[in-house]
């Protein structure tokens, strides 16, 4: 055995660096979707090794749907500054203000499917050529299939029956006047893969990853935390949980766990001992076996 | 250290390429609750009275309803040894470039075989493919070893029958095993049922597989990616040439060729973020500054005065043709090549190769889907390249649609 070799980390860390490059080297106007979790994280650190010791070339873009957890936020703008990047804010408020949306109603209304028209109007506002995203392939089945560069439409939307053969690590950008990518670094680093490179790089995480207690509510085996957002059903009582958030969406829709890990390797212990998938908290996934793959195809992340 | 094995299976729908890697998702416990759920209703809708773990890898609606794979889905799953990236790929003919698609970045190529149907066009088919893509290894399973109760003389003559066509193959790390992957027999665990087998299970052999000598670390090459420029006050002269090391071993202190310009210079830092490093190899991405101020950009090539790559307009290359548009002689592209893009005009089909009997037809005008041919492509630019054979990443290019701006072939430079 020779001494040339990298770990798999290493090398899915060299490879999503390798295609960070290429989108900034392919495209004219390219942006980070910035969602605050640990995906986006790791995708904007990577950004920063990509191009040390310039700044990153790019900003950094929110699609604020106006549910989010304040640790959220707090976060996000510690990191802007944290990393001298720029930051373009897309509000779904400001979408429902202007009558672009409709708000859902009802007892599990979630802004979730909102965000699409708020993030498209925002690309095609900054003219966006390339949108850089923290999705990855082992999330979900339709992300299953997703493309290193993906081709959307002057619609924004995705049609995985036609998509690019994409070969080696040539990725073409090439798309005519209008149209613009997705691109996602690290489709091929699972979720356990990312909590051991924010361990071994030592990067810090919104406390919502972390146990901490909170006050919650029980619907449907999913523990929600209370929040202005959320209407009670009759018969729910708010009660404290120690507890932690494995993904971090809309506060109104993201189930917690029950949790005692308050340290990283602790919450690498619990993940690597897990037997439930992390988008299994996720309220919007639940809508049906192709939810994913019917809001991909219309422009969602 | 763990390391990363990327492995392609083809395979038609009911040779049982999906159960088999539903298989190994599942003994490798990689499988989480709610999705087995998910497959358990699923499986119980349909009527069917076992789990059908080949459900697990079905993604997208229309691969649902009509019961085929016909993209490239990727599976990801670990052992404590390794962690393994799947790319999973359907069989038929028509999908040929699926295949192909799915092979450029295996390390290894799992063929399956059905016991009772021993070697079929098929399995030509997919091991002619992983020839012609360089894949390094190949491991052949026999599979539905429950069907032919288990024997021994069954296994041997397939075995046999596979060395002898696999000699004009150009894999030469082949092994094999006999399994049941409806039963999980060999795959992560020893089977019960076949004593006379002391060979490793499917798993052991992936997990213990060498790779380490999968790049090539003997010929320097480092294509130019995007060249890094802070333009701060606090580094005002800093000049980085940002790219992933495509073969050999780069050293600080070492002289370089830069190409096409013909330049030389030394390596004065390697940077990995805010990492100072003394060396780097094949496939790090790095940051690399020279000792003297000279003029490289996106799509050069930074090489050794001693070894370099060749340089042509006119090049050689087995090419697989993806577009429903036939390909015509004559016919112009953009051709994307390591970080540089030019122009590229068909000049001549050599032949088209049946990739079944591996024969050679002349005298063909048009390439349809799926065809492979050796053509030779004349480009504006001179590129600076390796054989595919002796390098995958200096060795291939893809051709991109004028008009549509679509990828419309692979090709493997000869």
């Amino acid at each position: 055995m020779n001494q040339y070799y990298l770990s798999h980390l290493k090398e899915l860390e060299s490879e999503a660096i390798y295609v960070i490059r290429e989108v900034v080297a392919q495209f004219e106007r390219p942006a980070l979707l910035f969602s605050g979790g640990k995906d986006s994280i790791v995708l904007a650190y990577l950004s920063r090794k990509a191009f040390y010791p310039a700044r990153i070339p790019f900003p950094l873009v929110h699609i604020d749907t106006g549910h989010n957890f304040p640790e959220t936020m707090e976060y996000r703008d510690w990191m802007v500054n944290e990393l001298g990047v720029r930051l373009v804010v897309g509000s779904v408020q400001e979408s429902i203000d202007k009558g672009r949306v409709k708000e859902e109603t009802g007892i599990n209304a979630s802004r979730n499917a909102l965000q699409t028209v708020t993030l498209l109007d925002t690309i095609e506002q900054n003219k966006f050529d390339a949108a850089m995203g923290g999705a990855r392939r082992d999330e979900e089945k339709a992300r299953a299939k997703e493309r290193f560069f993906s081709h959307r439409d002057e619609f924004g939307q995705w049609d995985p029956k036609n998509q690019r053969p994409e070969l080696w690590n040539l990725f073409n950008g090439r798309k005519n006047i209008g149209e613009h990518f997705r691109v996602f670094p690290i489709s091929n680093w699972t979720e356990m893969d990312v909590w051991q490179y924010l361990f071994a790089e030592n990067i810090p995480i919104p406390k919502l990853y972390y146990s901490h207690k909170r006050e919650v509510i029980l619907r449907d085996g999913t523990i929600l935390s209370t929040s202005p957002w959320l209407k009670l059903k009759p018969g729910e009582t708010p009660t404290e949980m120690t507890v932690r958030f494995r993904t971090c969406g809309d506060m109104p829709i993201t189930g917690a766990v029950e949790s005692d890990a308050d340290t990283m390797e602790k919450i690498i212990n619990e993940v690597a001992a897990s037997r439930k998938t992390e988008r299994g908290t996720r309220a919007d996934d639940k809508r049906g076996e192709t939810a994913m793959e019917d809001r991909k195809k219309s422009g969602y992340f | 250290m763990n390391q990363l094995l990327r492995f392609t299976t083809a395979g038609s729908v009911d040779d049982g390429k999906s159960t088999l890697i539903g298989r190994l998702l599942f003994d490798s416990k990689s499988i989480f609750e709610d999705q087995l759920e998910a497959v358990q209703a699923s499986s119980s809708k349909k009527g069917f009275d076992y789990v059908d773990l080949s459900l697990l890898t079905d993604g997208l609606r229309s691969e649902r309803e009509q019961g085929i794979t016909i993209d490239v889905a990727y599976r990801y799953f670990a052992t404590p040894k390794r962690k393994f990236i799947i790319a999973d790929t359907p069989g038929h003919i028509q999908y040929t470039r699926n295949m192909v698609t799915g092979a450029s970045t295996a390390n290894l190529a799992l063929i399956l075989i059905d016991a009772r149907k021993g070697l079929i066009e098929q399995t030509f088919r997919h091991s002619f493919l992983a020839s012609l893509l360089k894949i390094p290894h190949i491991i052949v399973c026999v599979n539905k070893m429950d069907l032919v109760d288990f024997k021994e003389e069954v296994y041997e003559k397939i075995v046999e029958d596979y060395k002898a066509f696999s000699s004009k193959l150009e894999v030469h790390d082949i092994q094999f095993v006999p399994i049941s992957a409806l039963l999980g027999d060999n795959v992560v665990n020893r089977s019960q049922h076949m004593d006379w087998y002391k060979g490793a299970t499917l798993l052991h052999m992936l997990e213990t597989v060498h790779i380490e000598s999968d790049y090539n670390h003997i010929d320097g090459r480092f294509p130019v990616q995007y060249v890094v420029r802070p333009q701060t006050r606090e580094h005002q002269d800093f000049r980085g040439y940002a790219g992933r090391v495509a073969g050999g071993i780069f050293r600080v202190g070492e002289e370089i060729l830069v190409l096409p310009s013909g330049f030389t210079s030394k390596i004065k830092t390697i940077q990995f973020g805010d990492e100072q490093l003394t060396q780097a190899f094949a496939p790090m991405s790095v940051t690399i500054t020279l000792e003297d101020e000279i003029d490289i950009s996106r799509g050069d090539i930074i090489a050794k005065p001693t070894n370099r790559p060749e340089s042509n307009q006119d090049i050689e290359t087995m090419l697989c043709w993806m577009n429903q548009r036939p390909m015509n002689l004559n016919s112009k592209f953009y051709l994307k090549h390591t970080s540089r893009e030019t122009k590229a005009v068909l000049k001549e089909i050599t032949y088209k190769l049946d990739i079944s009997s591996g024969q050679r037809m002349e005298g063909v005008s048009q390439l349809m889907m799926n065809d492979i041919a050796r053509v030779k492509l004349r480009t504006a630019q001179p590129l600076e390249f390796d054989s595919y054979r002796k390098n995958r990443i200096t060795g291939s290019l893809i051709l991109v649609d004028e008009s549509t701006n679509e990828t419309v072939a692979a090709g493997m430079i000869i």
